[in-house]
């Protein structure tokens, strides 16, 4: 943290930035010290930082081949005790799930930032959309718990980086950090607090005595993680595995443990892990819930509508994965009315008709266009006639 | 196995538990773990600050879990660039990385040329079985030209890889082919390679009597060593023959040995002259 503030890398109080940026700086001041990148729209500005960044804190930033191999290299760093992370968006992001769930498998701590760019496939670089809701949570195959977290603002950039890494690190998980075109490249103010109030959480290792009987994976409540060269002798690998890291493919009795460990070991820290911010919800009948760059639009619309009379409440998702299923719930049965605005054809809002059930009418609102977000007359619009439905 | 009936390198090296490699009988992978085993020891190595990476396959299979210290097995193809990550973050730790050829060449061929071209300070070791072990026996970008396998029915319309010539144009600083015949060389230049600085590539061409051996129809390891004996021919030799003198043959040897800085060590000067 001195270097930080004597390097003049970063400084407390109002700033004023890019999104992107504010990622890199959280990176930094989460201690993280391997990036590893390969170039893409609208994801480049992060690397642009890290690699002048990392540098000044003694840190390694490497452009690798791929996507594939940024990935792997952010696992490899990770394992040898470094605090890693990669950036990259939609086309990169699918190239990573493969590694990603080697990540889940071997409870390996990273940091993986999505900004997500508009349509499938190559689609339109430089527009948001937040088609990647799904793929943040299946992307890769078989079965898995991950953490994937929604900045919706510049200040956010900077903050759910560093959170990120500190639910990375404290359950031992590949965290995903979902932002968007619009969030990566917005310039707005952003206050960075005061260095030392931020809570940095490190990775618990083995106890310095070093045992012939290990347990280094498949804890509910997270194995330690022995960094590589400290003699804890570590057997890695994403086949099924015991708590030993022993490889066992043939008997289903190790690969039930494992799933059902690896979700427990998730589940079990719901409450700690799970965020979502509210705002207005007291006599609210009907509720925005947005996420991400969306949420900028709905917060806009609350404030509007009190004028009007209108009683709106304001939901946003912190936390995308695990789904804030609980939270949720007790909203549906509070109010009468639910909308989800998302930009895209409808992710999110599954999630919530499957948690809210009977309790509360679920209404989507995608934006007029896809790749924009909502204009809050829009929204105002749509929310007039859902009120009266 | 009591204590005393192991090996005194197994006895040494291997992990507890794990003493026994899963490979067929008389499957190269075997030779090539006691070279690699056999190379550390007579360097006297810290084995406790050496890595093994590997991808999948049968070959990477013979570090994990066998060797006792820390094992990375990744997945398909990605072992270099796992290591990679590894070697930067803590540039103390001598990396080593086993793969296949369907691993290293196929799909992980990208990442073969740019750890060469990166020049990173990591000990790779490709065994080249001439065909996909682990899955059936399924044509390799390694296989000859004309050979049935069990998707090349027909033959194969391909032809065959030379790795260490594309290692060596990539950047590499140490290049070497032998075969798990030749395992005094294979030794010596495994310890070269330990101690080289920049990346150092080992081809192995090893034998695979269950999936290859079924192809050509011979079955017996020692006759498909004895068959990787007489096809080699030294790399000081080869070099004068034409393309068709060299048809079928195993050219083996160094293919570079060279000073070049590696990239942990750029990364190093780097660091201090930006911290300065
Ligand atoms: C992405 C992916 N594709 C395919 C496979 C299936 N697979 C496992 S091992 C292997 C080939 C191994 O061949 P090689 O690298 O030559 O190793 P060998 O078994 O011959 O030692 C393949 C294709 C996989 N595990 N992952
Ligand atoms: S299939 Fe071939 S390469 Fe694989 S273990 Fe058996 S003999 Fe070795
Ligand atoms: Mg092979």
């Amino acid at each position: 943290m001195k270097t930080l503030l004597s390097e003049k890398i970063i400084e407390s109080g109002t700033n004023f930035m890019m999104g992107n940026e504010a990622c890199a700086l959280g990176a930094i001041v989460a201690g993280c010290r391997f990036f590893a990148f390969y170039p893409i729209t609208p994801a480049n500005e992060i690397a642009l930082h890290m690699s002048t960044l990392l540098p000044k804190v003694g840190g390694i930033y490497i452009q690798m081949e791929d996507e594939i191999s940024s990935i792997a290299s952010v696992v490899g760093s990770s394992w040898a005790g470094s605090k890693a992370m990669t950036a990259t968006s939609g086309p990169g992001f699918s190239l990573m799930q493969e590694t990603i769930g080697y990540a889940v498998m071997t409870e390996t701590p990273c940091v993986i930032v999505d900004v997500q760019r508009c349509g499938p496939s190559t689609g339109t670089p430089p527009l948001p959309m937040q088609g990647d809701v799904y793929q943040a949570r299946h992307g890769s195959h078989g079965e898995y718990p991950i953490i994937a977290l929604a900045p919706s603002s510049v200040g956010d950039m900077f903050l759910l980086t560093i959170e990120a890494f500190n639910l990375a690190e404290k359950y031992r998980t590949p965290v995903i950090l979902l932002s968007d075109a619009l969030v990566g490249h917005m310039v707005e103010s952003v206050e960075i607090p005061d260095l030392s109030s931020i809570k940095i959480f490190e990775r618990k290792t083995p106890e310095k005595h070093v045992e012939d009987e290990f347990s280094f994976f498949l804890n509910e409540n997270v194995a330690p993680m022995p960094k590589f060269g400290s003699n804890y002798k570590a057997h890695v690998t994403a086949s099924t595995h015991d708590e030993r890291g022993f490889r066992n493919v043939e008997n289903p009795n190790f690969v039930d443990n494992l799933v059902r460990k690896l979700y427990l070991k998730i589940q079990r820290h719901n409450k700690d892990i799970v965020k979502v911010e509210t705002k207005n919800l007291d006599e609210a009948e009907v509720v925005l819930l947005s996420y991400g760059s969306v949420a900028r639009s709905a917060k806009h619309v609350i404030n509007q509508a009190r004028q009007e009379g209108l009683n709106i409440g304001y939901v946003r998702l912190v936390t995308l994965w695990p789904f804030p299923d609980d939270e949720i719930l007790n909203l549906a049965r509070k109010v009468d009315k639910i909308m989800v605005l998302e930009n895209n054809m409808g992710q999110v809002v599954n999630e919530v008709k499957r948690v809210v059930g009977c309790e509360a009418e679920v209404k989507f609102l995608p934006p007029r266009l896809l790749g924009t977000i909502h204009e809050p007359a829009y929204i105002m619009e749509n929310l007039r006639r859902f009120v009266n439905e | 196995m009591s204590e005393t009936q192991l090996h005194p390198l197994i006895a040494k090296y291997a992990r507890k538990g794990a003493q026994r490699q899963p490979h067929c009988a008389g499957c190269g992978n075997g030779i090539i773990a006691q070279c690699m085993l056999r190379a550390i020891e007579e360097l006297d190595l810290d084995f406790g600050k050496m890595v093994f990476v590997s991808g999948i396959g049968c070959s990477s299979w013979i570090p994990s879990p066998f060797f006792n210290t820390d094992v990375l097995h990744t997945i398909h193809g990605r072992p270099l660039a796992f290591a990679t990550g590894v070697k930067l973050s803590n540039p103390d730790l001598r990396v080593v990385v086993f793969t296949g050829d369907g691993d290293g060449a196929a799909i992980g061929g990208n990442h073969l040329i740019h750890a060469a071209r990166k020049n990173i300070e990591i000990l790779a070791i490709l065994i080249n079985n001439r065909i996909y072990g682990m899955t059936g026996g399924q044509v390799a970008p390694t296989t000859p030209h004309g050979m049935k396998t069990r998707t090349t029915p027909y033959g194969n319309l391909e032809y065959p890889f030379d790795l260490c010539k594309l290692v060596e144009a990539a950047g590499a600083s140490y290049v070497v082919r032998w075969t798990t015949f030749h395992v005094k060389q294979l030794v010596s230049s495994m310890k070269r390679g330990l101690l080289k600085e920049g990346f150092s590539f080992i081809e192995v061409m090893s034998q695979c009597p269950v999936q290859y051996g079924r192809f050509i129809g011979i079955r017996d390891p020692a006759k498909m060593l004895l068959m990787l004996r007489d096809s080699s021919l030294p790399i000081s030799k080869a070099k004068s023959m034409s393309e068709e003198e060299l048809e079928g043959r195993i050219v083996v040897g160094e293919f570079v040995d060279r000073e070049r800085v590696g990239l942990t060590k750029a990364y190093k000067k780097l660091l201090n002259e930006v911290q300065a």
